[in-house]
């Protein structure tokens, strides 16, 4: 295990449950895992599964009509632990760990910047509000930050308005709003959704120099397994608000030990495999969340699917790093035929 | 039920418990007993039902207008009756709301002059809706000079001060009920026209409309059978809205003698009285109930616009 | 070709049309012929709508698709891949070029004809789109949205159209009764079957799938993945694949067409593409998608800079800014599309500098 002051975060069984519509939905229902510094943590998963609901629950930025409910999402700070869940939404605490202690980039570039103001004043106010630094101080570190994103005429750049950037600038200057301050730990909600291949490898690179070069710890949230294999360190596999399977990306893309990881991995066709290569359909879609299965939340979809799995399996950790939710992890009849 | 949730009585000891937490607690009990409300409406009823202005607003709306259509039953006067022995009464047991100048009963002329008044109010805004949607509907789908020639149209019309286009037409057709009518047509349809193609504008490059072309339909058919049901929220709050200008408007023009002949009892006739000062300072019954009555009912149908927009808007959650 | 400094475009283009005539010997009659095909958007400012300029999103494409093939049609956004798509179809208007249609005996350039005389060749083209949920209407009965094109195309009765429409539902994997509800009791999967049904009421010969698979979950994606290729085999269907995932494509599709700013840069088998890919462009596209193997990492090859506006393309080759090979020659003449031959198989692209290897 790594020494504690490696963990920038740490969350522990979080249950975060959104109410609208008079009904409850329990989008993150016990979930666990720490961030270590200069990692990446990819959190997977299908649309609706809590991956982006446990974001917003560490930048307690959740929607009105939503609550943690249990859990501790610890942050391990310089000057101490600090339990983000329990403070105030919207008090002053919380507002200086955002930005300066936890970032936050967002899948949409373009909604995530205000269009009125500049690129340069936006940076600016973030420093204005984080530092002591001043106005001059303040816009040269606004240059020198666009420069280190890569975008060409940084001084000319700075001046100039969100739409006059085209995706892959916005997303840019998102990341480098989000290190202005280097945070200890910066939260990626799907940041290349939206953005070409060529461009989506742009910001990867970027990305990857930022961990290196600064720390920072990284937690990436995607769809895409491709963008797993490519950048993790870690993986946590999410399914209708449990994490399913967890470990380092070796451990899970390798010997995927929970049948929803390994029926995502066979679905997906894969570059270079040709026409020849097998995809496997997942049967089914994901629940209703309002008419959850009562055990494990894949059972209805599952091949291996036992009597057993009416009830909801306990995690069971199968080596340092690697756990898994299944009742049949250990099973050698189901892990021989995915051999197959 | 609240023994079984482990979750909410310990945390809200650290964080200060806010005023949806109650709310919150009870909805999970239900949601955990398995015996939430399923909405037996849709999602529109019952947020339209929660909003209690809006429901204010129908409650009132609707005893206006009851009262008017029921006007023979509520009252024995006769609007018309005129009793020179009975001139500028004060309200009493039997003229509820007094008598004006010429003893006609007010409270029968304010029941019967809301037939009147919520029939131009409600007539010109469908009038206007129907001609604003027809034309904005297919000519923003077709585009191309159609579209340019009506946008042209309604800016004229809508650039013109309409008491000048009233004055004008009151002079070329006279005053008459439907005169009035037609002429809030003329100079509404322009609005709800414009909100009509702005609305189309967007819906005519849905997947579903480009699907629909692919198939060789149509135009008419696609514009008014697919989309326009599509349109047709915002379109709906914004018939109920002119409902009350055109109201208010129609009280300006009789206030000013420019309405409906004078002989038949509206709400803007009934307060044209008020343009004597000495009714104003000393009469008070001839125009206060009436003002009321004006007031309140344009404030009903506002109410029911707004909780309209807010129930057909699917930003907002509820 | 001569290689002086400036070649005229036009030139260029002709010549490769010349060589991509004479070397495809075709088994049979494509379905669909494109020649020169443009598309361009014009931009106007001010009050007047004065026109300063153009957007060419599709700027001179020729591409044939053969009956009973599956061709994709790969590229970023922006590169006019989805404006073909709708081109094809007539849902936009074609500025110059032809597309011909062969079947059942008749050779049509649908470029020209009106509305009306499209109206038979609608059935035999139809599309299915990106979104599920804006392809369907809010506000109609799965039976409602489908039932106007089947009355159309000759099917009078209701009892017969609901059996239509009946049939087509669980061609798709539906159960029957879901003609009478409403889209958004369904779920963004079986959404994408309906819109798959609704494009096979007219029994179209070619389908174009516009990003059909882009925005579906992945458990779901090859759901619908595998329905088209079943529908594909059971209705003797032709594919036109537009996508922007290389990894779908080439899992699905015979062959590939790679366009970059409204052009055509790369086009051949599919197996052909990951093997041998010709083109930069393509090289650095196939380099850039994150592959879920790990032991398939490869290098990525990150291209510097954004795809420039269509409005004002560079000059010569569209992709020279990109380039990390980019020559003087690049810079002034445009790279016509050419044909080479890899192991027996035709292989288009469009680079100057391929020759220039293979001489070297």
């Amino acid at each position: 295990m790594a020494p504690a002051s490696d963990v920038a975060l740490t969350v522990k069984d979080l249950k975060t449950f959104i109410y609208t519509n008079n009904r409850c939905n329990k989008a993150v229902n016990g979930v666990s895992f720490s961030i270590r510094r200069g990692r990446t943590l990819c959190v997977v998963g299908e649309s609706g599964c809590g991956k982006s609901v446990t974001a917003a629950s560490i930048m307690q930025l959740l929607p009105t009509l939503s609550r943690i409910e249990a859990g501790e999402i610890t942050y391990h700070s310089d000057r101490g632990d600090i339990r983000i869940d329990l403070l105030p939404r919207n008090g002053r605490k919380m507002r200086a760990i955002r930005g300066q202690d936890i970032a936050m980039i967002f899948q949409d570039p373009m909604t995530a910047l205000n269009p009125v103001y500049t690129i340069g004043f936006q940076i600016m106010e973030m420093l204005r509000y984080h530092t002591r630094l001043g106005w001059r101080a303040r816009y040269r570190k606004a240059v020198e930050l666009l420069r280190s994103m890569g975008i060409p005429l940084p001084e000319q750049r700075v001046d100039e308005y969100p739409h006059m950037y085209s995706g892959g600038m916005r997303q840019r200057a998102m990341i480098a709003m989000a290190m202005s301050c280097n945070p200890k730990l910066l939260i990626a909600d799907e940041p290349t959704t939206a953005l070409d291949v060529t461009i989506q490898a742009q910001i990867f690179d970027l990305m990857e120099t930022l961990k290196r070069e600064h720390g920072t710890a990284v937690m990436l949230i995607t769809h895409d397994m491709g963008v797993v294999a490519e950048l993790a360190d870690e993986v946590a596999v999410m399914y209708m608000g449990s994490i399913v399977e967890a470990g380092t990306v070796d451990e899970v893309l390798r010997t995927p030990r929970h049948p929803y990881t390994r029926a995502l991995l066979e679905s997906i066709p894969i570059l270079g495999r040709g026409k020849a290569q097998e995809i496997h359909a997942i049967p089914g879609q994901t629940p209703n969340p309002y008419k959850r299965p009562p055990g494990c939340q894949f059972a209805d979809r599952c091949r291996y699917r036992i009597a057993r799995c009416e009830t909801m399996p306990e995690e069971t950790q199968l080596s340092g790093t690697h756990r898994v939710m299944c009742w049949r992890h250990a099973d050698e009849e189901v892990h021989l035929d995915a051999a197959e | 039920m609240t023994a079984t949730l482990p979750g909410p009585g310990t945390r809200t000891t650290a964080r200060p418990r806010t005023r949806h937490d109650r709310q919150f607690d009870r909805i999970r009990a239900r949601e955990e007993a398995g015996t939430f409300k399923a909405p037996v409406q849709g999602r529109f009823f019952s947020k339209f039902r929660s909003n209690k202005l809006a429901m204010i607003g129908l409650v009132v709306f609707s005893v206006i207008v009851l009262a008017s259509i029921c006007a023979p039953l509520l009252t024995t006067h006769d609007p018309q009756q005129i009793n020179l022995r009975a001139m500028l009464q004060p309200p009493s047991a039997d003229h509820w709301f007094g008598t004006d100048r010429t003893g006609r009963d007010v409270f029968a002329r304010v029941l019967y002059g809301g037939q009147v008044s919520i029939l131009v109010g409600l007539g010109s805004a469908l009038m206007a809706t129907i001609i604003g949607v027809l034309i904005g509907i297919y000519t923003a789908y077709v585009g191309g000079w159609v579209d340019a020639l009506a946008m042209r149209i309604s800016e004229i019309l809508m650039a013109f001060p309409q008491i000048i286009l009233v004055l004008m037409l009151v002079a070329i057709l006279g005053q008459s009920l439907s005169n009035l009518v037609l002429i809030f047509t003329l100079t509404g349809w322009g609005g709800i026209y414009r909100m009509a193609r702005a609305r189309m504008l967007s819906l005519r490059e849905e997947d579903y409309v480009q699907a629909l072309r692919a198939f060789g339909l149509a135009p008419a058919l696609i514009a008014y059978k697919h989309i326009l049901p599509n349109a047709l929220g915002p379109i709906m709050v914004n018939t109920t809205l002119s409902t009350a200008a055109f109201i208010l408007q129609e009280a300006g023009l009789s206030f000013l003698g420019l309405g409906v002949p004078l002989s038949t009892p509206t709400w803007g006739n009934i307060l044209n009285v008020a343009q004597d000062l000495r009714v104003l300072e000393n009469n008070w019954w001839l125009w206060l109930p009436v003002g009321i009555v004006i007031s309140l009912f344009v404030l009903s149908v506002n109410l029911i616009g707004d909780g309209l927009r807010d129930a057909t808007d699917p930003s907002q959650q509820g | 070709m001569p290689q002086n400094d400036l070649v005229d475009d036009q030139e260029g283009r002709v010549t490769a049309l010349a060589a991509a005539r004479q070397a495809v010997p075709a088994p049979e009659e494509p379905i669909l012929e494109l020649k020169d095909v443009k598309i361009h958007f014009a931009v106007t400012a001010g009050v007047f709508k004065r026109v300063v300029g153009h957007v060419r999103a599709v700027d001179g494409i020729d591409l044939q698709v053969r009956r009973g093939e599956v061709l994709g049609l790969v590229g970023e956004s922006g590169c006019g891949k989805t404006t073909l798509g709708k081109g094809i179809l007539q849902l936009v208007n074609i500025t110059n070029g032809s597309v011909t249609y062969r079947g059942n005996g008749e050779t049509v350039d649908l470029a020209e004809l009106d509305s009306k005389a499209l109206t038979p060749f609608r059935k035999r083209l139809q599309i299915v789109f990106q979104d599920p949920y804006s392809s369907l209407n809010p506000a109609f009965t799965i039976f409602g949205s489908l039932e106007d094109p089947l009355k159309k195309y000759g099917v009078t009765t209701r009892a017969e159209r609901r059996r239509v429409i009946g049939d087509l539902l669980e061609a798709v994997n539906m159960s029957r009764d879901a003609m009478d509800r409403y889209p958004h009791e369904f779920s963004g999967g079986q959404r994408q079957r309906i819109g798959i049904a609704r494009a096979l009421c007219v029994e179209p010969e070619l389908i174009v799938c516009d990003e059909a698979v882009s925005a579906l979950d992945v458990s779901i994606q090859a759901q619908v993945l595998q329905l088209l290729m079943e529908l594909k085999r059971d209705k003797n269907l032709t594919y036109i694949f537009i996508t922007h995932d290389l990894s779908v494509t080439e899992y699905l599709c015979d062959r590939i067409a790679v366009m970059y700013l409204g052009k055509i840069v790369e086009l051949c088998d599919a197996e052909d593409l990951y093997a041998n890919a010709l083109h930069p462009y393509t090289e650095a596209l196939l380099s850039a998608i994150p592959v879920a193997d790990l032991d398939k990492q490869t290098e990525r090859i990150v291209l510097e800079g954004d795809v420039p506006s269509p409005v004002d393309p560079p000059s010569g080759c569209r992709f020279h800014p990109r380039c990390r090979h980019a020559r003087d020659i690049c810079r002034q003449a445009e790279p016509p599309l050419k044909r080479y031959e890899i192991d027996g198989r035709d292989h288009y692209a469009a680079c100057h500098l391929i020759e220039r290897e293979a001489a070297d």
